[in-house]
């Protein structure tokens, strides 16, 4: 059996990795679990799409504001050198390179950096993509946060994208519940692999081809 | 004198057509002009194209119009939420569209309607699904995607305060699309919670000049604020709390 680190273990990897004076918007979903590992005492800006840069935590129970929310349309609160700003603004930020860093989750993230996270492509479903695609292309690093494989065992880093995608070559490291892995010119390639896991075992898991 | 004011909401939304497109502020709840909805659906202006982040939550404000049968087509973001089951049936039965933008593009398109853009190149949604038959641009090496602008007959939207010119100013993330669908749609229709005197509004503040707005009318404070603070004592859909301990 290979190693696996838990997603809040995961979540707190991706946050030792991000610097003091980040600008970083966290998706929906396991991303947001980071902000709970992002050090205390520590300058790290919080992004909401719905427009607010220095976002905090969830307010106690009878200080809930409906008025102040985050991209998930959950309570939160304002740190001090908080600012809003209207949604355009906020999708300029992104579009424009001005984030730093932007965690995302996903279905699929090819060895390209492709990254499908938005549509199952299920006939019937209802389609929905929010920020996903401005988010996907919103930041100088998108970081995935996923497990290394589906319930049913199949691998989420994969050759090519086989769900619809949601940007093109906009991956620059993918967190997994195995390992860490960059995107490179020449594919995946191991930055670190959590517990006894080995290359041989990750790359046979994957069918793929790892970078040293 | 310059009075934008109406007395309550069935005068703000007189007048709005059947078949028109009406652009309604809010993300999820925060920023939802519920009362004017309301109103809208009091006045029974129907085939509508709706533009929202969403596609209504609950049973109330854009839900309730939708499950009114006035909407034909909704344009948004994120239409599927846990909460959106009047449009999910609508949508499944067949009676309703969906133009599915991504949340940034939908923005910038109602921004380039109000500040006459007749189009723009945007990475976002290069490659995928949603840029299909688009037009595409390689610029400096970058990959983009043609889009247009969008603009409406109506613009329903919630501010914290006005005067009687429109300049608003709004509160937290309730701003979010308020202030560029103001400047999208030919008619702006705004709720706030109180109308002040002209000249009450710090000049440095306020992010809606009032040339974007044409009508204005007080709903009242929301009921998680109280002379102007905020007092908390309510859940996230703003109904105040029971609970002992948890009423202010």
């Amino acid at each position: 059996m290979t190693t696996r680190i838990s997603r809040r273990d995961l979540a707190a990897r991706v946050a030792s990795d991000i610097p003091e004076g980040s600008v970083v918007n966290l998706g929906i979903g396991a991303p947001t679990l980071v902000a709970d590992y992002l050090p205390a005492g520590l300058e790290i800006v919080l992004h909401t799409e719905n427009g607010m840069l220095g976002m905090g935590p969830a307010p106690a129970p009878g200080l809930v504001d409906p008025d102040l929310i985050n991209a998930g349309k959950q309570p939160v609160t304002a740190l001090p050198g908080a600012a809003y700003f209207h949604h355009a603004d906020s999708f300029a930020m992104m579009r424009g390179g001005h984030l730093d860093v932007c965690v995302l989750g996903a279905f699929q993230v090819s060895a390209a950096g492709d990254l499908a996270n938005w549509s199952t492509g299920e006939p019937g479903a209802i389609p929905a993509v929010g920020g996903a695609m401005d988010l996907a292309i919103g930041a100088k690093d998108v970081y995935v946060m996923t497990d290394l494989l589906t319930k049913s065992g199949d691998p989420k880093l994969v050759a090519a994208c086989t769900y619809p995608l949601t940007g093109v070559g906009c991956v620059s490291r993918v967190y997994t519940d195995h390992g860490v892995f960059d995107v490179t010119p020449d594919g995946f390639r191991v930055r670190e692999l959590f517990g006894d896991n080995t290359h041989a075992e990750i790359a046979s898991l994957l069918g793929l081809r790892l970078e040293a | 004198m310059i009075d934008k004011t109406v007395a309550d909401l069935g005068a703000a939304v007189a007048g709005i057509d059947d078949g028109a497109t009406v652009m309604i502020g809010g993300f999820g709840r925060a920023g939802q002009p519920v009362e004017l909805i309301d109103a809208l659906i009091a006045h029974g202006a129907r085939d509508l194209t709706v533009v929202n982040n969403n596609a209504g939550n609950g049973d109330t404000g854009l839900a309730a119009l939708l499950a009114a049968g006035q909407v034909r087509k909704m344009i948004c973001s994120f239409p599927r939420q846990s909460d959106s089951w009047v449009f999910d049936g609508l949508y499944r039965a067949g009676e309703v569209e969906l133009e599915l933008v991504p949340q940034g593009n939908l923005a910038e398109r109602i921004r380039a309607a109000g500040a006459g853009i007749g189009g723009f190149f945007t990475p976002t949604g290069f490659g995928t699904q949603l840029a299909e038959g688009k037009e595409t641009r390689r610029i400096d090496g970058r990959d983009y995607v043609l889009e247009y602008p969008i603009h409406a007959d109506i613009a329903l939207v919630s501010a914290r305060r006005a005067d009687r010119w429109g300049n608003l100013v709004y509160r937290e993330t309730a701003r979010n699309f308020g202030p560029i669908m103001a400047a999208a749609a030919a008619t702006t229709i705004v709720q706030v919670d109180e109308i002040v005197p002209l000249g009450a509004l710090d000049p440095e503040a306020i992010v809606t000049p009032g040339l974007y707005v044409d009508r204005v009318v007080a709903v009242g404070e929301r009921a998680w604020l109280r002379d102007g603070e905020f007092v908390g004592g309510v859940d996230i859909e703003g109904r105040r709390l029971t609970s002992e301990g948890d009423t202010p």
